[in-house]
């Protein structure tokens, strides 16, 4: 109890040094606390941004139309499908498209596009890309041959909502045809990359135009829960290839992997920096105290003691840090979780990842208590150091220290 | 009964490079129980190293002490942690309490090491600072007290263990006149009531002229060994 005593009263016996020591340590947890939640935030805003403007959780393709989007590769049995999507459970819907590549033209220039032919209604329940739209409507108002543009490509082509563009693309019969579309929409995603290259029409009109009608190429699943995804993969029987959202984008599983594995370099680097700190500061208090422990070996105080009131002083000046630092990161995750970042400045390049120009902070609460756990670890161990030196103190030598 | 022993002690710093330095030099002494005894030299002369080696502090190059019976020599660094904990008092030159206790609290401390219920160690920090004339300093941080105070705490603090006997490093070198004296008439009260051994080290003519028996050091080696009274 007394080393308890003494290890208490020594932190405040050089108040601005241990508050300095507890500063950093609040500074560590809050900068890898808030850089973690940064991180998971921007992550899960990019995939949630691509499963909700076009990936969805599952889709089904014919096993070849991914190998060059060849239009004849249509959905095989469609119908046995579709009954069978209809009893799975874990499905909370599913949604049909006609997918083609062609190229949008005005008197501007002319651009490279996937033409998705889509259920408006149906789509609605799978894609939030009715909710994005910054003009117009969505595929319901315009009775010929509406579409719906991304604001990037209006912008290239000097399309506005009733402006004409020209679609050109391949029929089913390999006939090359130019149709005039009307902008009855234009919508502004969070990646500026699908702005550009994806536009939406009616399912009816482009299945009349190319031939395809009562075929579709691609079935969207959205499921009750993302992680339901390979659970759903495992129940649909088909010749048709099924593939899970990390199957059929698996650059954005490898970013997040790789966004993980840099949160706990970025993250090592922080408790190392504090590990130096506080074994620099640390350090100092033993040189200071020199005779003092010199005086307590001398009198018959154990080397263990010793030890354990030098890492006790390290704990308890974490123990009091920790907490502050917890509730701050915890306000202010909060705070941006609900209001955001404004990251305006670089917006372009946030866009083009497919992230929003705002990044909402967002930290499961296991990982407060993990990093928590890795600063007191940390903490502990960089005590070691410095209290391994003291016990190399000769007592004779340090009592005469001044 | 003799306290410490000490058998052909040498201390020799360097050793075997050229510029070897003879810090102790062969001594052998005895102490009887209840002495009161100083130790004096010039700067240099080697007191504070005997110390040291009789304390357990530092070990010998060659020789033996022995305290009563035990050959401190053999003993392992815990074991000697342990003995002095229970048989050897120390006070130091810059009193050395521990800033952050106040006075009862760095006399009980010791008494905390060795596991002393709390009711005998609040009664013997009682008696043992009421005996240095502290009974009403008690609550005072070592900051709070002059040096004289804060030696007299400090041979409070190196009696609260029960030792064998107390080993005093300059103790007065820091003190003013009327401290020295205040302390001095202490020690010599415990000595001649209490039986306490006392060994000092020191230069200071106002101790030396205490003591009951004065060994002079010179380069390591004891040139002169008398006993006062």
């Amino acid at each position: 109890m007394i080393l308890f005593k003494i290890a208490w009263r020594n932190i405040w016996r050089n108040k601005l040094r241990s508050i300095v020591v507890m500063v950093s340590v609040v500074l560590g947890i809050w900068s890898g606390l808030f850089i973690m939640a940064m991180t998971l935030g921007l992550n899960e805003q990019r995939m949630s941004g691509a499963v909700d403007t076009y990936l969805s959780h599952l889709q089904i393709h014919h096993p070849r139309f991914e190998d060059d989007y060849n239009k004849k590769y249509t959905i095989l049995n469609r119908k046995t499908l579709e009954q069978q999507l209809d009893t799975i459970k874990q499905i909370k819907a599913y949604t049909e498209r006609l997918v083609i590549n062609g190229m949008a033209a005005t008197s501007k220039g002319n651009y490279g596009v996937q033409i998705l032919g889509i259920f408006p209604e149906q789509e609605k329940k799978i894609t939030k890309i009715s909710e994005k739209l910054v003009s117009g409507t969505y595929l319901y108002k315009l009775k010929r041959n509406p579409i719906v543009i991304g604001e990037k490509l209006a912008d290239k082509l000097g399309l506005k909502v009733n402006s004409k563009v020209v679609l050109n693309f391949q029929d089913a019969e390999n006939n090359t045809i130019a149709v005039s579309f009307r902008v009855e929409g234009i919508f502004k995603s969070n990646s500026s990359v699908f702005d550009m290259g994806t536009v939406f029409v009616k399912y009816q009109d482009l299945a009349q135009l190319t031939g395809l009608e009562g075929k579709i190429h691609e079935i969207a699943i959205l499921c009750n829960k993302i992680d339901s995804a390979d659970s759903v993969k495992d129940k649909v029987y088909t010749d048709n290839k099924v593939e899970t959202w990390g199957q059929i984008a698996p650059e954005m599983g490898y970013a997040q992997q790789t966004m993980s594995s840099f949160i706990y370099i970025f993250m090592g680097i922080i408790l190392i920096a504090l590990a130096f700190g506080i074994v620099n500061t640390m350090l100092m208090a033993i040189l200071e105290r020199k005779h003092e422990l010199g005086m307590l070996m001398s009198v018959g105080m154990t080397k263990s003691k010793i030890f354990g009131m030098i890492v006790l002083e390290t704990v308890f000046l974490v123990l009091i840090a920790t907490p502050v630092g917890v509730l701050l990161s915890y306000w202010s995750i909060h705070y941006f979780g609900v209001y955001g970042i404004d990251l305006a400045s670089v917006a372009k390049g946030l866009e083009s990842l497919g992230i929003g120009s705002r990044i909402y902070t967002n930290l499961p609460k296991d990982m407060y208590f993990i990093i928590t756990l890795m600063t007191l670890f940390v903490a502990v161990l960089s005590a070691i150091f410095p209290a391994r030196r003291a016990l190399k103190l000769n007592p004779a030598e340090a009592v005469k220290a001044n | 009964m003799k306290v410490i022993q000490t058998k052909n002690i040498f201390k020799i710093y360097n050793e075997g490079k050229g510029n070897e330095v003879h810090a102790v030099n062969n001594v052998s002494l005895e102490i009887e129980k209840g002495e009161f005894t100083a130790i004096v030299g010039p700067s240099g002369s080697g007191k504070t190293t005997l110390l040291n080696i009789i304390g357990g502090l530092d070990t010998p190059t060659s020789g033996n002490v022995l305290i009563e019976n035990t050959e401190t020599a053999s003993l392992k660094e815990n074991e000697m942690i342990n003995f002095r904990l229970h048989n050897i008092g120390f006070v130091f030159q810059s009193y050395n309490l521990i800033p952050v206790l106040n006075a009862k609290e760095n006399v009980g401390f010791i008494m905390l090491l060795q596991n002393i219920p709390e009711k005998e160690r609040t009664e013997r920090v009682t008696s043992l600072l009421k005996a240095v004339g502290l009974e009403n300093q008690m609550e005072k941080r070592p900051n709070q007290m002059s040096g004289g105070q804060q030696q007299r705490v400090a041979v409070a603090r190196a009696l609260a263990s029960k030792p064998k006997f107390v080993l005093a490093d300059e103790p007065t070198a820091n003190l003013d006149s009327k401290s020295t004296t205040d302390l001095l008439d202490i020690m010599e009260n415990l000595n001649n009531e209490e039986g306490i051994t006392f060994v000092f080290s020191t230069h200071d003519q106002r101790v030396i002229d205490r003591a009951h028996r004065i060994i002079t050091l010179e380069d390591g080696k004891i040139i002169k060994d008398e006993k006062i009274k």
